[in-house]
């Protein structure tokens, strides 16, 4: 096991920043700690770099109790948001410093120094800048430069803090596919700590939601964004249509959708919210297929490319959003002002009441 | 369409006179500014050095090396070679402290730091002898262990690191407030001890504004003339510092004297403006440029 995080707590003052948090990271694991700012992942990530001390609760590193453990003394690599490089130094410098402040025991010699930064400066592609100052790189270029330092120490854990989030859109995709065969390449533990969730679906091999201070739902990608188990995850995690309505006996009825929910079979008469994403909603001209609901269509931005976003309003003028395809959107030819049947796919229903609302989109 | 063209080629012409005074008015607002400059800081200075050579090279050479002006120049010399590294570590420390931690007090020790500012040089010496002398608290004690503070040279180095010890905390603090924590972070992560961090990555940051911080801190504590009036004593050849032996040479009407030991003083202050002067400009420039310097 790389890094068990286990009923971790921490308040500053009055503010509990991260509640009774348990999770686990398998070695060679690339997880995404994603949620809200406030929701106490950073702090969670400086709890295990050790610059944060939890109130209670313990963090294990390869199986062993790091919780009174000098950062020094941890073995983690970890990368600041605002990369934090050392001003003064060269780009040569920073990387090499984790190795000159060793003990004269375990301090590699100069030349061996030399060549292992050389080789981390290839690895991140940096490798004619050795001599500049941190000031005369570009953001992305800095980003890598901190990375490569952080790598200089063989950390057995890697700790990324809002890896991409100074960096422009470009870069930030270009890194983050750098970020992620550089993974495969050398499969570092590693957990980074983001508020994108595209960017956490796309990299991580594992998600861990948090708000408020506690993990929300904790799974691979595809888990999370198919099977949210919380409102909160449900809206965190893109745009999403919103019915409210009731639940009895396993029947929802939201607004004029009505649907069977075999989950909720036991529940008697309780108010209930159902959630679809815009892309699994159908658009026709007819009822035929029944358990959806009327609107008229308001807008059609055609400029987004490949999906064509429908915005139309339902006899109570709530918003219902809908993504088609392109040629879909050719073959149905909508006009604005015209009335659809919009009929949901899938939809989610959780009662209301029972979990915190989440973020409305 | 081309009226519109011709107003906005024709605006930039018509918008740069308002920016500018009149010439007149720039050349009376420079010219006062100068003529204040000359009557009360050129002329001054130029005082000290015509009247310190009014009597020929000779005179001036014999006053300076005058036994009781050289033990006032190495005393002067002895306070500031305590008070500054004195005032250097407590600066360090406090800057540590304040910007780097927040504890209960915090903004006590901020405004204690600035007591020596806001009070009186006279009422600064005033402390010590009170504090350590016959009459004082401290003084019966001290007597009756033949220890000397007030009218002896620890009490003129007490009132010396008084008087100058906010200037190295002021300039350290704000630079390591604004260079915040996150280096210092990213050090202990990747394995360097307490001491290895501050040596290798908070000093380096702050060396200029420290050095920034020592030169007005020694300027300051071989200039200080009142606190270090009330606790010297002024016992000729052994508690006099170059100020008050200047005050005393001119008590006794050997105005030349007076301006020969004065000319020291002044110069002191020149090279401490020009040194302030490169610094500044050096703090100023990018640290980008100082590969070039580290190179040359």
């Amino acid at each position: 096991m790389g890094i068990a995080v286990q009923h971790v707590t921490k308040t500053f003052g009055s503010f509990t920043s991260v509640n009774d948090v348990s999770f686990a990271v398998s070695s060679g694991e690339l997880v995404a700690l994603l949620g809200p700012s406030g929701s106490g992942k950073t702090t969670l990530l400086r709890v295990i770099a050790g610059l944060e001390r939890p109130d209670t609760g313990a963090v294990l590193l390869e199986d062993e109790d790091a919780t009174n453990r000098n950062p020094r003394d941890r073995g983690v690599g970890f990368v600041f948001q605002h990369y934090a490089l050392f001003r003064h130094m060269t780009v040569f410098e920073n990387i090499a410093f984790g190795l000159r402040v060793r003990p004269r025991a375990t301090r590699p010699s100069r030349d061996a120094i030399e060549a292992k930064v050389k080789s981390l400066l290839e690895l991140v592609q940096l490798d004619y800048l050795g001599s500049r100052y941190p000031r005369q790189l570009s953001g992305g270029q800095r980003q890598r430069v901190a990375l490569a330092r952080a790598l200089a120490v063989e950390p057995k854990v890697l700790l990324l803090d809002e890896p991409f989030g100074a960096l422009d859109a470009k870069v930030r995709q270009d890194l983050r596919r750098w970020l992620r065969r550089l993974h495969e390449e050398i499969h570092l533990t590693s957990v980074f700590v983001t508020h994108d969730q595209e960017e956490a679906l796309e990299l991580a091999d594992r998600v861990v939601i948090m708000n408020e201070g506690r993990i929300e739902q904790d799974g691979t990608p595809e888990d999370v964004f198919e099977h949210p188990r919380t409102p909160f995850v449900m809206n965190f995690l893109g745009s999403v249509n919103i019915f409210h309505g009731r639940v009895d006996a396993g029947r929802a009825t939201l607004g004029p959708i009505a649907l069977e929910v075999p989950e909720h079979r036991d529940v008697v008469a309780q108010p209930a919210t159902g959630y679809a994403r815009p892309f699994e909603l159908d658009v026709t001209r007819s009822d035929a297929t029944g358990g959806g609901l009327w609107a008229t269509l308001r807008e059609a931005n055609t400029t987004a490319g490949g999906i064509i976003k429908l915005e139309l309003t339902d006899d109570e003028a709530g918003l219902v959003q809908v993504d088609i395809a392109r040629d879909a959107y050719a073959r149905l030819a909508p006009a604005v002002g015209e009335r659809f049947y919009v009929r949901p796919r899938t939809v989610r229903v959780f009662l209301t009441g029972t979990e915190p609302a989440g973020i409305h989109q | 369409m081309a009226g519109s063209v011709h107003r906005i080629a024709s605006a930039p012409a018509h918008g740069r006179r308002p920016l500018t005074e009149p010439r007149a008015l720039r050349w009376l607002l420079t010219g006062v500014a100068l003529a204040f400059l000359l009557f009360f800081l050129a002329l001054p200075l130029g005082v000290v050095f015509v009247e310190a050579f009014s009597k020929g090279f000779g005179p001036y050479l014999e006053a300076i090396a005058h036994p009781d002006a050289m033990a006032a120049l190495k005393l002067t010399f002895i306070a500031a070679a305590i008070a500054v590294p004195a005032n250097l570590v407590f600066g360090l420390a406090a800057g540590w402290a304040i910007a780097k931690f927040s504890f209960p007090g915090k903004n006590l020790l901020i405004t204690l730091i600035d007591l020596p500012f806001a009070v009186s040089p006279v009422i600064s010496g005033m402390v010590f002898v009170l504090l350590f002398g016959r009459q004082g608290w401290l003084g019966p004690w001290l007597f009756d262990h033949d220890y000397r503070i007030v009218f002896a040279v620890p009490g003129i180095v007490l009132a010396t690191i008084f008087v100058s010890f906010p200037f190295i905390a002021r300039e350290v603090i704000p630079v390591m407030e604004a260079s915040g924590t996150e280096e210092e972070e990213a050090a202990r992560v990747l394995g360097a001890s307490g001491w290895q961090t501050f040596f290798r990555v908070t000093l380096p940051n702050l060396k200029w504004g420290v050095l920034y911080g020592v030169i007005l801190c020694n300027a300051r504590a071989m200039g200080e003339f009142g606190a270090v009036s009330v606790v010297s004593g002024k016992i000729r050849g052994r508690t006099n510092t170059l100020p008050l032996h200047v005050e005393i040479l001119y008590n006794e009407y050997n105005f030349q004297a007076a301006f020969a030991v004065a000319s020291l003083l002044t110069l002191v202050a020149l090279v401490t403006l020009i040194i302030k002067t490169l610094v500044e400009r050096r703090m100023a420039r990018p640290a980008g440029n100082e590969r070039l310097a580290e190179a040359a």
